[in-house]
């Protein structure tokens, strides 16, 4: 008691030596992204040597463009989950967004020939205000997320099969250049550099200015880790696409988002509210936070990402059909959540589940694809992973709901 | 203790429809003063705090704070006086860590950028301040806490906001022995810094060890205020239950009943 009362500077007691550590982590369910990179690496290792043309430059690029606009659907979801409600409009939303920006790029006679930047920007604002639309009656006249986001699901394909004469090609290259611009080899070294450079200042700069203000360094062995992979996965990435056509730009979004994303969730006042609500939605109200604003404008930012991932999807077909925003997409969005590791329960998770979840999905369907399996194997796989992750949910929650006791 | 008590109420009504939960109620709580509130289920103990509070807005009757009459028509309104309440559930978020829950829609902040190191500093020493110095890591979730922690940590963040009164809605309900007394002591040391506090528990021993006067409703209606020094737990119990309606005036009419 007394020596606690004297030093009161220092911040925490000394950490628990790491296998300790690890070992409490495990005992209490704490596991983090963890077991999810193991089975990527894992999956990676089965289809490298097992599929002949999986692990090729040529594929591995058309793997990031497969799960680029997916993952931005996660993104999103990820928000939504965090304040422990679900969207189940994503998909369809995403469609939408397609359907903008195809039908106001096309040339004069048929429409409005607009500039493909400002189609874009149509597009985001239609679909970030039918997230305000449907957040709004969830956080306003509290009806449940599930049933708001159901209805959304049908109403927004009922939209597209009415706003679609069939299939319209884009034409304009604005947009198909958010798929299908790569960088220059240069230019893609420079911008992997970059995103070294800055990812190592910024998980060192926080320790370094501590040290400075006596504060410990919380975790050495782990930034040490983190500093050397996160720079060597950059590093070998782009060299990787450099040996095909080099780092597309949705790859760049993808990683620019996740950036954005995760600063929002984890350094600021919105981002921790986002956490509050998730885990105790009344005593946030009662410590003064808008709750339905803070739900709304989660809501808002899943629609604003379904919008920009449907544009990634329509810049890659060069075209949107009537099936846009169909298909898995829905579930693989909210299983990539899921899978790797955002609560359903609320409260608990990162963005940068979104990102693995998409990639393990992307990789098992990619690889199967390539083994020629069929299409109903890949949906078995996948819903089975999916159940395995929220049951691992679940069982987490209990144990550390007992480990709090 | 002063002679103008730091929060006076004065003939308090409130309905909930047909159900008259508060009649023409006083209570007053001094400054450096535990005043305990009592009464039996039903009685109007979270109504009147309710009222404190401003969750619900009272129908009538009159707010003093410090002496001078306000109107708190909302949790702000009374975070704004100084009063805080730690509620019976704590509205802790149990995935935030001790810090986070602290200040929890007051987050230190730049342009929305949080600033987490004065938040730490300002946590460590309140929670050294009031003695708390179970809690392992101010980082740790406050679902790995124990209830007397989580308590502690509910007690420390009202007391953060330079606040004047601080009412406790059954502190110890959830705990166990040395848990209890953890929190007792806690309450104890926010009298001796020149809090007002206000103890609303269901346990009598807990009460008399340490409020310093007890106040007694029943069926919401204010049947008597006790010196701790000068009652019996007994008396305290026949209040409560029925009966002995001592030290208030015009009421006394209606109770008779003896339990």
């Amino acid at each position: 008691m007394t020596a606690a009362a004297q030093a009161p500077e220092s911040e925490v007691q000394p950490l628990e030596s790491l296998p300790r550590r690890v070992w409490e982590n495990v005992r209490t369910g704490n596991l983090g992204p963890w077991p999810v990179i193991g089975a990527i690496i894992v999956i990676a290792f089965v289809f490298g040597f097992s599929a002949q043309n999986w692990a090729t430059p040529v594929n591995f690029t058309n793997l990031i463009g497969q799960l680029s606009g997916t993952c931005m659907l996660a993104y999103g979801v990820v928000f939504v989950l965090l304040i422990g409600e679900i969207d189940l409009s994503v998909a369809f939303v995403s469609g939408i967004a397609g359907v903008v920006v195809a039908q106001l790029q096309q040339p004069s006679p048929v429409g409005p020939g607009l500039p493909g930047w400002l189609c874009i920007l149509i597009a985001l604002v239609c679909t970030t205000l039918i997230g305000a639309f449907q957040g709004s009656i969830v956080a306003l006249i509290l009806v449940p997320s599930f049933v708001v986001t159901l209805a959304g699901l049908l109403i927004w394909q009922g939209v597209i099969l009415r706003g679609l004469p069939g299939v319209i090609v884009i034409q304009d290259k604005t947009i198909n250049d958010v798929y299908g611009y790569f960088l220059p080899d240069t230019w893609g070294w420079i911008l992997g550099a970059v995103v070294c450079g800055s990812y190592v200042l910024a998980s060192l700069g926080g320790p370094l200015l501590g040290l400075r203000h006596g504060f410990a360094v919380r975790d050495p062995a782990m930034l040490v880790v983190k500093v050397v992979a996160i720079p060597a996965i950059t590093l070998l990435t782009v060299w990787y696409l450099n040996r095909d056509r080099g780092v597309p730009f949705a790859l760049l979004l993808v990683v620019a988002m996740l950036l954005l994303l995760t600063f929002l969730a984890k350094r600021t006042t919105f981002g921790r509210h986002v956490y509050a609500v998730g885990g105790n939605a009344e005593a946030a109200r009662r410590a003064g936070i808008n709750v339905p604003r803070i739900r709304i404008l989660v809501f808002m930012i899943s629609g604003f990402m379904s919008g920009l991932g449907g544009i990634i999807l329509a810049s890659r077909l060069q075209s949107v059909d009537l099936n846009a925003g169909g298909g898995t997409l829905l579930i693989e969005a909210i299983a990539a959540a899921v899978i790797g590791g955002t609560s359903l329960f609320g409260g608990r998770g990162e963005v940068q589940n979104a990102l693995i979840g998409t990639v393990l999905i992307a990789m098992i369907a990619n690889g199967m694809n390539t083994l020629t399996y069929p299409q109903g194997t890949i949906n078995i796989v996948t819903g089975a992973i999916l159940l395995l992750a929220a049951t691992f949910d679940t069982i987490v929650r209990r144990i550390q709901v007992r480990a709090g006791r | 203790m002063t002679d103008t008590p730091l929060l006076q109420l004065r003939g308090v009504y409130k309905s909930y429809g047909s159900v008259q939960a508060l009649t023409d109620v006083d209570f007053e709580c001094r400054t450096g003063e535990v005043m305990a509130l009592v009464g039996d289920n039903g009685a109007g103990k979270s109504t009147l705090i309710k009222c404190i509070a401003g969750i619900h807005p009272m129908d009538s009757g009159e707010i003093l704070f410090e002496g001078e009459p306000v109107s708190i028509h909302g949790p702000k309104d009374a975070a704004k006086l100084g009063i805080e309440v730690v509620y019976q559930d704590l509205a802790l978020a149990d995935n935030l860590d001790v810090v986070q829950n602290m200040y929890l829609g007051r987050e230190v902040n730049r342009f929305q950028i949080l600033t987490e190191s004065p938040m730490e500093r300002k946590t460590r020493e309140t929670l050294s301040s009031l003695r708390v110095t179970t809690i392992k890591s101010i980082r740790q979730p406050v679902a790995t806490l124990s209830g007397g922690q989580r308590q502690s940590v509910a007690v420390a963040r009202a007391v953060m906001w330079n606040s004047k009164l601080v009412i406790l809605d059954e502190p110890t309900a959830a705990l166990g022995v040395a848990q209890t007394e953890q929190v007792l002591a806690l309450v104890n040391r926010l009298a001796e810094q020149g809090l007002g506090v206000v103890l609303i528990s269901h346990n009598l021993h807990d009460v008399f060890e340490t409020a310093h006067r007890i106040t007694v409703l029943r069926l919401g209606r204010n049947v008597g205020v006790y010196e701790r020094a000068k009652t019996t737990q007994q008396q305290v119990v026949e209040a409560i239950t029925a009966g002995q309606p001592t030290k208030v005036a015009g009421i006394a009419s209606t109770q008779g009943v003896t339990g």
